[in-house]
């Protein structure tokens, strides 16, 4: 549709930018396709199920990563405010302040974080990498002082039901990312809000020139990555049982793939959502093929990474 | 250094019954040691293209900030309409009606046309917090805007990046048109484009002059100050040092003054 403006000019490179702009649907392809033919346990109704179950942390992670990437920022404290947010929950519970109470506890959690990180980058001018490693340090310190290490067990009938029950077919887990991406993709592309997090991550200079409030665009992508944490939380203590205070680096490496995958620019100003559903679930195929197939666990980081640094040298064929 | 004590205006040069729309006087800026601005004076007449000349470094741009908001002036006063303003943002600035074409454009080159001249000022459609964005209307009214500027512009729904120079700096000129209902800022706005481009230009800057619209014009093309202003000031190391009706000049003497082979009023 837009190449039609630009007949010819783009030349050979159109494919090779098209294969960017689609890398993770078509990676999605192949790699199904691989797992299909290596193993007949991989496209099963329940492996597939269970893998999008999965998948739905993952992806409602991504979902934040993608606001604050839209506005060219990076959000590495995903690593730790996931099992802040999730000891919050575990604690509160624990205390006999009932679910409804420790996951809304646990959903404020992590919003606190994404907002300190909001302020520290918007207010204050740090560097988005800096404030997020420091706080990805500090936050995790705090949990392991909360939980003095050790795992806290969240034994919830509801919670149980929200990991394994669902609509007929359809997993709660499921229906909850599925209402992230969505709501994350209207914002993006259907309000004034989404169309300020584009500018601000595309050209900050020219937003500030329009009367954007950069800083409180900017404030508002940190503090919805915290949300999406806090979010992601509750899942994951609602499939693990318990709420584990140790870093997730493999998910906050992911949620960052993912959007890179999707064919979102690190440099702000590209969003897509539905690239980065698609780069989530890849990644977690990969994930689950590899178990599947018994492939030590070891080759999974290589095979992710290896994935990402792919997604990067083709996206530098994105113009 | 030396102090503007000469006024250009009040050697008796206008006198019109209305106010001007804008009226700057002794205006001063300083960052840090740099004295930026040291004494400017200047008058917008209404409906006039008003050209600002000087040669790099003598201060346009910093006189075009304090106009716009975006630095507050030292000292100096500026009347709108013959009141005095204080500009702290470029908001306020905005909501007086004038907008300005910075050289950097200030477009979003991933956004789509109509999404950069509704840049915020988006329209929407719903209540409350349920505010959604009407795209089909500001697609229409985008082609509306276009097409009444006579801009070249083929799909409102391709993205800035695709845009030429001379589409990119339309486009631009043409948003801000469309806003600025009294004064619109441009700030060298043919330096990068072709014959045909500039023209196109000008042409614009004609348009809108004949809508009524004021226009302050920087420039460094002395022919195209004689094609399409009304009058021309000159300044010099932070000063304004002449002002010259164009009928009554030559691109010799306003280089002249430009580069201070010619003295100037301030200093005469």
């Amino acid at each position: 549709m837009v190449d039609v403006s630009a007949p010819g000019r783009l030349g050979g490179h159109l494919s090779v930018a098209a294969a960017a702009r689609y890398a993770a649907p078509i990676g999605l392809v192949v790699v199904f396709i691989a797992f299909f033919i290596a193993t007949p346990n991989f496209l099963t109704v329940g492996n597939i199920s269970d893998l999008l179950v999965s998948a739905a942390i993952l992806l409602v992670l991504a979902m934040g990563q993608q606001l604050v990437v839209t506005v060219a920022g990076i959000d590495l404290s995903v690593g730790s405010n996931l099992p802040w947010s999730a000891a919050v929950l575990g604690f509160a519970y624990n205390q006999g302040w009932g679910l409804a109470v420790s996951a809304l506890l646990a959903v404020l959690a992590g919003l606190a974080v994404g907002v300190v990180n909001g302020l520290l980058v918007a207010r204050l001018n740090m560097t988005d990498f800096i404030v997020t490693l420091g706080s990805l340090s500090v936050v995790s310190g705090i949990t392991l002082l909360l939980t003095q290490g050790n795992t806290v067990a969240v034994n919830s009938a509801f919670l149980r039901g929200l990991a394994l029950n669902g609509i007929g077919p359809v997993r709660w887990f499921w229906v909850v990312a599925f209402l992230v991406a969505a709501l994350v993709g209207f914002l993006l592309f259907r309000t004034r809000t989404g169309t300020y997090l584009l500018s601000t991550g595309g050209n900050i200079d020219a937003a500030r020139e329009a009367g954007i409030h950069v800083n409180r665009i900017r404030l508002i992508a940190y503090a919805s990555s915290g949300l999406a944490c806090g979010l992601a939380s509750v899942l994951f203590v609602a499939r693990t049982g318990g709420a584990d205070p140790s870093l997730q680096t493999s998910l906050l490496l992911s949620s960052i793939a993912a959007v890179v995958l999707g064919g979102s620019s690190l440099f702000g100003g590209k969003a897509s959502v539905l690239g980065s559903v698609a780069g989530a679930v890849l990644l977690q195929s990969l994930i689950n093929g590899f178990t599947l197939l018994g492939i030590s666990q070891y080759y999974q980081p290589i095979a992710v990474g290896g994935v990402v640094l792919g997604a990067a040298f083709i996206s530098r064929f994105q113009k | 250094m030396t102090d503007a004590t000469s006024n250009p205006e009040a050697a008796g040069l206008t006198a019109t019954s209305d106010p001007p729309l804008v009226r700057i006087t002794g205006l001063r800026k300083s960052f840090d040691a740099v004295h930026a601005l040291r004494g400017v004076d200047l008058t917008l007449a209404a409906g006039e293209v008003t050209a600002l000349l000087g040669d790099n470094g003598a201060g346009k741009s910093t006189l075009v900030r304090c106009l716009t908001g975006v630095h507050p002036p030292d000292a100096g006063e500026i009347r709108f309409r013959g009141q005095p303003i204080k500009l702290n943002s470029p908001d306020e600035a905005r909501r007086l009606g004038i907008e300005t074409v910075y050289q950097t454009l200030g477009l979003i080159e991933d956004l789509q046309v109509w999404q950069n001249l509704y840049l915020n000022r988006e329209l929407t459609a719903g209540f409350g917090p349920f505010q959604v964005l009407d795209k089909k209307s500001m697609i229409s009214h985008s082609k509306d805007i276009l097409s009444r500027l006579d801009v070249d512009v083929p799909n409102v729904r391709a993205t800035v990046r695709r845009m030429s120079g001379g589409q990119r700096q339309s486009i631009a000129i043409a948003r801000a048109a469309n806003w600025g209902k009294t004064l619109v800022i441009m700030d060298e706005p043919t330096a990068a484009l072709g014959v045909r481009e500039t023209a196109a230009v000008e042409a614009l800057i004609r348009r809108l002059r004949d809508s009524a619209v004021t226009v302050l014009l920087i420039s460094h093309d002395m022919a195209q100050v004689l094609r399409v202003a009304d009058t021309a000031y000159v300044l010099r190391r932070g000063q304004t040092v002449a002002r010259r009706v164009v009928q009554d000049t030559t691109g010799d003497e306003l280089v002249g003054l430009i580069t201070g082979a010619i003295e100037g009023d301030t200093h005469g």
